[in-house]
Order: structure tokens, then C-alpha cells, then sequence
């Protein structure tokens, strides 16, 4: 990697794993919040998942069990309020 | 709060918004659309072969006219066939578990494939009320009948779609509550439960891919009365 580029990219272009976390705030007020700057993000970060785990030559089943445990995930979040009532307890 | 069987049916719901959107999209996401290359990616080459298997099936019982219907049917079924078989995941809701979404998949198409035949070949659809052969006494009674049966065909559709699946999502919920009460009074029954639970998860798999074949085959038949 060129390290002596690396002073030249902008801060907020910077990806989030390249930010220091001092930086951290600032970074998050110069990003984009508008409806599009959002749509422009998803779209980066699906490509950059597509690309790495479901473009290639030999991909394997880690790709799309990815997305599945994602998923499987974020539907028990949904789901928690009406879960709770159902742990075993004497009193909920 | 009453807890019952039912409450893995209800709508999901965050704050007030209804999630079954989010739900109806998802599968969206596991079909990306195939770049133009000579070679794709080995996701996208089982998803084109999958749907060029389904479209020939479903295409070589019709006429040209009736080629035009492809696209709907296709991805009709690869909807249903995702839906259903992203529903046996755990904590997941299954869309097509509740009546409102399956009437108002089969009530549209059906009144299409009624409507087309009604359209260009009058005659045509409406003789299929009375099958070849009948004896005469039993034409005014047939007629009666076949009118009838012609009338449930949407309510049929929708309705052994949702109790398909409900059907296998209770049983799944009330065999799985039987084996872990089980587990501390009598474990051996438990194990066995445990075993009843594996091949009904099977079935249940098994289950959600012939209902959304055997949805998309029946319009398919319906269709090819009428066109």
C-alpha cells in the first residue's frame, strides 16, 4: 500500500476502517445523510459484499449463509417483544 | 398477555410499522441480477438453471399465445419456492401463511386466466362445463356442478396454500414444545419426539416446495383451458 498517499485522501472519503477513532465524529458529520448519499451507501456495500463473497470462480455456500444468518437475526430482533413471553418463568 | 399456538402468525410489526414488507422483499436480495458474462458465478448459474428447468416445465403443456404468461409464472414460483423455504428458518415469518396474501395472489390470476378465455374463445371456455360424453339426463346437473367447481378454483388455490403451511408450522411449534416439556420428566420419549421432529422438518421442506409447484401448475392448467 502507498502509505505516503494516504495523507492526501480526504477525511471524509476515508473508509470506516481507515478512521482513527478521534476522528470518528467528524467523520460521521461529513458523511452523506441525504436520501441519496444512504441509497449511494447500501449500494457500495452490497457491491463490495457481492463481490467478495458471491462474484467468484468457486464460491462456496459461506456466501449466501451469510445473508441467511443475517436475516435469521434480524427477524429475533423483530420478533423479541413477542418472545419474551415466552421464556419459562413463574412470573413474566 | 394470552399466549397461544397462533402468535408465531401474527403480522410483524416494529414500532407501529408492519414488517411484512421487508419480509416480502427479502428474497429479492438472494437473486441477483446475472452480469452478461459467458461464465457466471456459481450462485447465478444454479438460479438460471432453476429457472430455466421451471419455465420449460411449465411451458411445454402450452400454445404460443399462451408463452406470453412465462414471465408471471416463473417468477410467481420462484417467489413462492423462496418464501416458503426461507419460513423454516428459525424466529423467521413466513408471508404466505396468512390468507389475505395467498387470496390475492390466486384471486388476480385466476379471474386472468377466466377473462382470456371468456375474451378470445367464448365458446371454447365455456364448454369446459360440461365434460365429453355426458349422458343427457345429467347435463342441467353437471353444468351446475362444473359452474361451482369453477367458482371455488380461487378460494381452493389460496386456501390450500395457507393451510399447507400453516398446518406445518403449528405442528413443527406443538412437537418441539412436546420434546423440550418432555426432556426433564421422561427423556426417552423425548428422543423420540426428538426423531418425529427431524422428519417433520424434512416433510415441512419437502411441503414448501410442492404447494408452490403445485400453485403455479394449477393456473398453468387453468391457463390452458382458456387460451
Amino acid at each position: 500500500m502507498c502509505v505516503s498517499l494516504s495523507a492526501a485522501v480526504l477525511l471524509k472519503d476515508m473508509k470506516l476502517l481507515d478512521v482513527k477513532l478521534g476522528q470518528l465524529p467528524s467523520w460521521l458529520a461529513m458523511r452523506d445523510f441525504t436520501p441519496g448519499g444512504i441509497l449511494g451507501a447500501i449500494r457500495r456495500g452490497y457491491n463490495r459484499y457481492y463481490t467478495k463473497y458471491i462474484d467468484v470462480r468457486k464460491g462456496g455456500l459461506g456466501g449466501i449463509s451469510m445473508v441467511l444468518a443475517g436475516y435469521v437475526v434480524i427477524s429475533y430482533i423483530w420478533s423479541y417483544s413477542h418472545l419474551k413471553h415466552e421464556r419459562r418463568r413463574k412470573y413474566h | 398477555m394470552i399466549l397461544t399456538f397462533f402468535d408465531q402468525f401474527s403480522s410483524p410489526c416494529l414500532l407501529g410499522i408492519p414488517l411484512i414488507i421487508l419480509s416480502m422483499l427479502f428474497p429479492t436480495l438472494l437473486f441477483p441480477t446475472p452480469n452478461n458474462r459467458w461464465v457466471t458465478n456459481r450462485l447465478t448459474t444454479l438460479q438460471l438453471w432453476l429457472t430455466h428447468t421451471i419455465t420449460k416445465q411449465l411451458m411445454i403443456p402450452l400454445n404460443k399465445p399462451g408463452h406470453k404468461w412465462a414471465l408471471i409464472l416463473t417468477s410467481l414460483m420462484m417467489l413462492l419456492l423462496t418464501i416458503n423455504l426461507l419460513g423454516l428458518l428459525p424466529y423467521t415469518f413466513t408471508p404466505t401463511t396468512q390468507l389475505s396474501m395467498n387470496m390475492a395472489l390466486a384471486f388476480p390470476l385466476w379471474l386472468a386466466t377466466l377473462l382470456v378465455g371468456l375474451r378470445n374463445q367464448p365458446t371454447t371456455s365455456l364448454g369446459h362445463l360440461l365434460p365429453e360424453g355426458t349422458p343427457t339426463p345429467l347435463i342441467p346437473a353437471l353444468i351446475m356442478i362444473e359452474t361451482i367447481s369453477l367458482f371455488i378454483r380461487p378460494l381452493a388455490l389460496g386456501v390450500r396454500l395457507t393451510a399447507n403451511l400453516t398446518a406445518g408450522h403449528l405442528l413443527i411449534q406443538l412437537i418441539s414444545t412436546a420434546t423440550i416439556t418432555l426432556l426433564p420428566i421422561m427423556p426417552t420419549v423425548s428422543i423420540i419426539t426428538l426423531t418425529i421432529l427431524l422428519l417433520l422438518t424434512i416433510l415441512e421442506v419437502a411441503v414448501a416446495m410442492i404447494q408452490a409447484y403445485v400453485f403455479v401448475l394449477l393456473l398453468s392448467l387453468y391457463l390452458q383451458e382458456n387460451i
